[in-house]
């Protein structure tokens, strides 16, 4: 293999030829811009390359490895994260003209981890703005294409994410998933992506959408590299309340696994109206290969879960218009240059700085918590987040995971959902119910339709990572899905 | 028309923690400006608050030297306003579930004892400081050391009926908030915060009157004059027929006058909801047990114990105990003193007096409670006359020198010594017949007379109460 | 339909500004939405409590020790205007 084409393997695959000393950091480095260089002008999935650091961070830790240290999993591998993850001293946009020049005096909690386990992050992704969409196209900085099909979006809001590794631009990626931010992309470009237990990975540095929803997760090209990447994610934090001080195990150990006996939920409302007959088909064959495992599979019936999109969008609109407050071009940020009063200075400072849907969201959330509407909106739907998250603890008494569809439909059209709300907020239909239950799931891929990719989602109960993880790896085994490449 | 006057007060006092409520940065008044400052006191994007546990402590503390229900479970709520000295532009704050509800405060009045319930106490975050620039100057400046310096909110019923009792109230509350160490309490520093609302009505009315906040009362003094400004106010208004608008005025204390805070400002929708980024606070029983068996002694048991141990009279006892700081000085001077009464009267008196005509804090006085002790014991023991005790008074006051050198240095011992009054009385004797005989026939006045030149003679020196023994023990 | 002056009231709480030719557009999104999440209203939830803290997780809380500040040039690195250590800010009328 020549060393300008190592961007195309996996995160493991990398690690193995950095430890045995077939090839250093600066090479894979060097592979994984060149790649950039050739083929994001076509994917736009970045939105700044951290170049300079990123060759110093490569050089150090090839001179640890030619000292003789031992590194980690991660130490030399390029990763790119999401542009609304806090990174010290490289821009961090949310894809928002109001964050365009904001840099952060801080790392957020993954950063530091991930920086000190050795992973060099080669740049920042493009994102639905402050992660609000389901297409990247709400991005006010960019467009980011499928790279199975140029002229499809590539899912969001982590669309940038899921689109350099789908692409080889990075090796992995970190998102944020607050209603499927990580899954849907995934599905759609045909990658891995993980959605945390809440509290399980640190939200410090994370720019916050909907704080009770966030969660940092990973994408990456296989099972195993997400099981990698998730050991290096979670832990502990105590800068973040919500944060769980729990140990989590070896992710690693739920690999090449048997899943014979395991119980799995087909939860028929997830198979209903709207989803695509041909994604239906693709995953209920995927379940089928899992059956043939020796899984048992059994349908359910979860009929909170259809109230999980308006939980959703009463409630992280809600906590959104609150938490988007604070960019009133007071201390960062975008000011306005004509002003008359500070009130003229936080109205066009706003107003110019946030796009349509992020004020949207905004308008909507400081509705629904206005003076006389929050029994109405947001106590109702914090009542009818506590009735799903309950199902879903019920169904987990009988079955180890529950198998759906990631996104409804495959990649559509840019452009086609831009002007009907309601059709691109059912993107987030599968995904949803997940975030409102505090839940983990992974996306995987599990077959094309047309020649693009369709998804599978995992659910466990929270904390339930190893379950997922173990039935995927095992799916995985036994299809090539994930060995699948668009042509570019 | 008799009117009777309604006022609530909303107390807003910063605690006394050496950290932040959300963050570890140093809580300290008057740092170099931004300079006790981080991501989450600033608001930063992706910065995350975490809850001092001190702030809990400190918040329970005062809320059972309240006489507070403490609840069990409370959490904080988002307060979400625009201002550039907020920098989330969201303020965390308790709305439903406060820490503390339904306390009182017993305040005493004519002699009378009156309780005053209190509603609530809740935490909050402080905001950071606006610094204007002069009048020419077309900005303002922002420092956000004070930001999310932790706070209690503490809210009264509306059962205080003058301003006088509004004063004394607070006084009070300001006295307990002292006690337990948790508070600066310094008005003009900010540390401690009032807004009052008041409202009037016909007496025998049932319904409340129409309310006005006043706010920018920086003393006992002007919370009080505020008060009775904005009480007058009222009465004038609706005397003249008029009504009352509901709205925040300022209290303009070069003026003397509340004036209507105009300010263009939307209708206050705070939009209060559970903050996502912190977990509930759940109390244990036992905890607050503990609290509660640390807690200090407090203004009532402590006047009560005064009463009882040093014999003052209740009004005495009151006085003393009103600040921490106050009735350790009393009880400095008076413990093991032999006349407490004499020592509760200088403190109340002269002490007092002094630190208030010179704005001093008690701490600043040169008087220390031994001196005192001791001014005390030369007037019981008849060295030194109460009038010359308040000229050695004023000399410590500037020096801070000994009573006793002091005594001598103004030279204002008296004579005690009776063979030294017996030579003196009878050389006024000898010299004054005419009034002697009066005397005799009757006349009483004439001792006075007698006494007074006694007093002549010892150029001031003699002790009034020997002369006076002599000279009738002679007469007679 | 939301009524334009609830609209522009809701704005005004964001300080938003609604461009005038986008207003119908977004009364229309806005409403769309509002009447979506409406489902909620089919179910009965009188009983239910509300899930504040979705781990049910309580008390946590740090030790009140004194940590480094940032550097104030750090901090207010990112602000649009400054002057003497501090923000700057149109002039405020109390």
């Amino acid at each position: 293999m020549k060393a300008l084409d190592l961007y195309s393997l996996t995160l493991h695959e990398i690690r193995d030829k950095i430890r045995s000393g077939e090839i250093c950091s600066k090479e894979v480095l060097d592979s994984v811009y060149n790649r950039i260089e050739n083929l994001d002008d076509k994917i736009g999935a970045y939105l700044t390359l951290a170049k300079d650091k990123a060759y110093e961070a490569a050089e150090s830790v090839d001179k640890r490895i030619a000292e003789g240290e031992k590194l980690g999993d991660l130490a030399g591998i390029p990763m790119a994260i999401k542009d609304n993850i806090s990174t010290n001293g490289i821009r961090t946009t949310c894809a928002s003209k109001m964050l365009e020049n904001y840099v952060p005096p801080f790392d957020a909690h993954v950063c530091e981890k991930l920086k000190a386990a050795g992973a060099i992050l080669i740049g920042k992704t493009n994102l639905d703005e402050f992660a609000m969409g389901s297409s990247t196209e709400n991005s006010a900085l960019k467009t980011t294409r499928n790279p199975w099909d140029l002229e499809r979006v590539p899912g969001g809001s982590s669309g940038g994410s899921a689109a350099a590794v789908a692409a080889d631009e990075a090796f992995f990626s970190l998102g944020s998933d607050t209603g499927g931010s990580i899954r849907q992309p995934a599905s759609l470009c045909g990658v891995v992506g993980f959605k945390p237990t809440y509290g399980a990975v640190s939200r410090y540095g994370l720019v916050a959408y909907g704080s009770s929803f966030d969660q940092i997760g990973p994408f990456t090209k296989d099972v195993e590299d997400c099981a990698i990447v998730l050991n290096h994610l979670y832990g502990h934090d105590e800068r973040d309340s919500t944060s769980l001080a729990v140990e989590h195990g070896d992710f690693t150990e739920a690999l090449n696994k048997d899943i014979k006996g395991m119980k799995i939920g087909l939860p028929k409302e997830y198979f209903e109206e709207g989803i695509d007959p041909d994604v239906k088909k693709i995953v209920l064959d995927g379940v089928k290969i899992l059956e043939g495992l020796g899984a048992h599979v059994e349908e359910i019936s979860l009929p909170y879960s259809k109230y999980a999109l308006p939980v959703y969008y009463i409630a992280a609109s809600a906590e959104a218009s609150s938490n988007l407050a604070r960019f009133d071009g007071v201390r960062y940020g975008y000011r306005a240059k004509e002003y008359d009063s500070l009130e003229e200075m936080y109205i066009n400072s706003r107003s110019e700085g946030f796009g349509d849907e992020v004020k949207l969201r905004i308008m909507l959330g400081t509705y629904t918590l206005s003076s006389g509407y929050y029994d109405a909106y947001y106590n109702k739907a914090l009542k009818v987040r506590r009735l799903i998250k309950q199902e879903f603890e019920k169904a987990f008494e009988k079955y180890d995971i529950i198998i759906s569809p990631t996104s409804p439909t495959t990649a559509f059209k840019i452009g086609e959902r831009t002007d009907d709300q309601l059709a691109m907020y059912m993107s987030d239909i599968c995904t949803v119910p997940v975030n409102i239950a505090g839940i983990p799931a992974i996306s995987l891929p599990c077959g094309f339709s047309k020649g693009l990719p369709v998804g599978m989602q995992i659910m466990s109960k929270a904390l339930g990572e190893a379950s997922i993880i173990k039935a995927a790896h095992a799916f995985e085994r036994n299809t090539d899905f994930s060995k699948k490449k668009p042509t570019l | 028309m008799n009117y009777e006057t309604i006022i609530g007060l909303e107390i807003h006092a910063e605690l006394s923690t050496k950290t932040k409520a959300f963050c570890s940065c140093k809580n300290e008044f008057g740092g170099e400006v931004n300079t006790n400052c981080c991501p989450v006191c600033m608001g930063y994007p992706g910065a995350l608050p975490v809850l001092n546990k001190k702030v809990v402590e400190y918040a329970v503390k005062a809320g059972l030297a309240l006489n507070c229900q403490i609840s069990l479970y409370s959490k904080t709520d988002r307060k979400n306003y625009f201002y550039p000295d907020l920098p989330k532009a969201y303020q965390i704050s308790q709305y439903d579930k406060p820490l503390c509800k339904n306390g009182r405060i017993k305040i005493e009045l004519d002699g009378q004892e009156k309780n005053i319930g209190i509603t609530r106490i809740h935490i909050e975050e402080d905001a950071g400081k606006l610094i204007h620039g002069t009048e020419s100057e077309d900005y303002s400046l922002v420092d956000f050391n004070r930001g999310g310096v932790p706070l209690i909110e503490i809210v009264s019923e509306p059962d205080i009926r003058s301003p006088l009792e509004a004063r004394l109230y607070l006084e009070k509350l300001k006295g307990i908030l002292e006690y337990l160490e948790i508070s600066d309490c310094k008005m003009q520093e900010g540390s401690l915060r009032c807004d009052a609302n008041i409202s009037i009505r016909s007496v025998g009315q049932k319904e409340f009157g129409v309310k006005t906040e006043i706010k920018n009362m920086n003393s006992m003094k002007a919370l009080q004059k505020a008060l009775e400004y904005e009480e007058e106010r009222h009465k004038k208004i609706l005397s003249e027929g008029g009504a009352i608008v509901q709205e925040t005025r300022r209290w303009d204390e070069s003026k003397g006058i509340t004036v209507s805070m105009r300010t263009k400002e939307q209708a206050h929708d705070y939009r209060y909801f559970p903050e996502p980024d912190l977990v509930p606070i759940i109390l244990e029983e036992a905890w607050i047990e503990d609290i509660r068996k640390a807690l200090p002694e407090l203004p009532d048991d402590k006047k009560k114990r005064f009463v009882e141990e040093y014999g003052i009279p209740d009004y005495d006892a009151s006085v003393l105990t009103l600040t921490k700081e106050l009735s350790s000085f009393f009880e400095a001077c008076a413990k093991g003193h032999k006349n407490p009464k004499a020592i509760s009267n200088w403190v109340m008196g002269e002490v007092l007096r002094i630190i208030k005509e010179k704005e001093l804090d008690l701490k600043d006085l040169k008087i220390k409670p031994e001196a005192l002790r001791k001014l005390v014991d030369l007037v019981d023991d008849g060295i030194l006359s109460s009038t010359g005790a308040k000229q050695v008074f004023e000399e410590m006051f500037k020096t801070g020198k000994d009573p006793e050198t002091l005594v001598d240095q103004l030279g204002l011992r008296q004579i005690s010594d009776e063979g030294a009054i017996v030579e003196l009385v009878k050389k006024v004797l000898s010299e004054n017949e005419k009034s002697v005989e009066d005397y005799k026939k009757g006349k009483t006045n004439a001792l006075g007379y007698l006494v007074g030149q006694c007093m002549k003679a010892s150029k001031g020196k003699g002790n009034p109460q020997i002369i006076n023994k002599i000279l009738r023990d002679m007469l007679e | 339909m939301i009524e334009k002056n609830e609209l522009q009231y809701v704005a005004s709480l964001a300080r938003l500004k609604l461009r005038e030719e986008d207003e119908e557009k977004v009364r229309e999104k806005f409403s769309m939405v509002l009447d979506y999440v409406g489902m909620l209203n089919e179910l009965d939830i009188e009983d239910v409590e509300p899930l504040i803290s979705i781990n049910e997780v309580s008390n946590v809380m740090r030790e009140d020790e004194i940590r480094e500040s940032m550097s104030r040039e750090t901090l207010l690195a990112n602000a649009p205007d400054k002057m003497y250590g501090c923000i700057k800010v149109s002039k405020i009328i109390e």
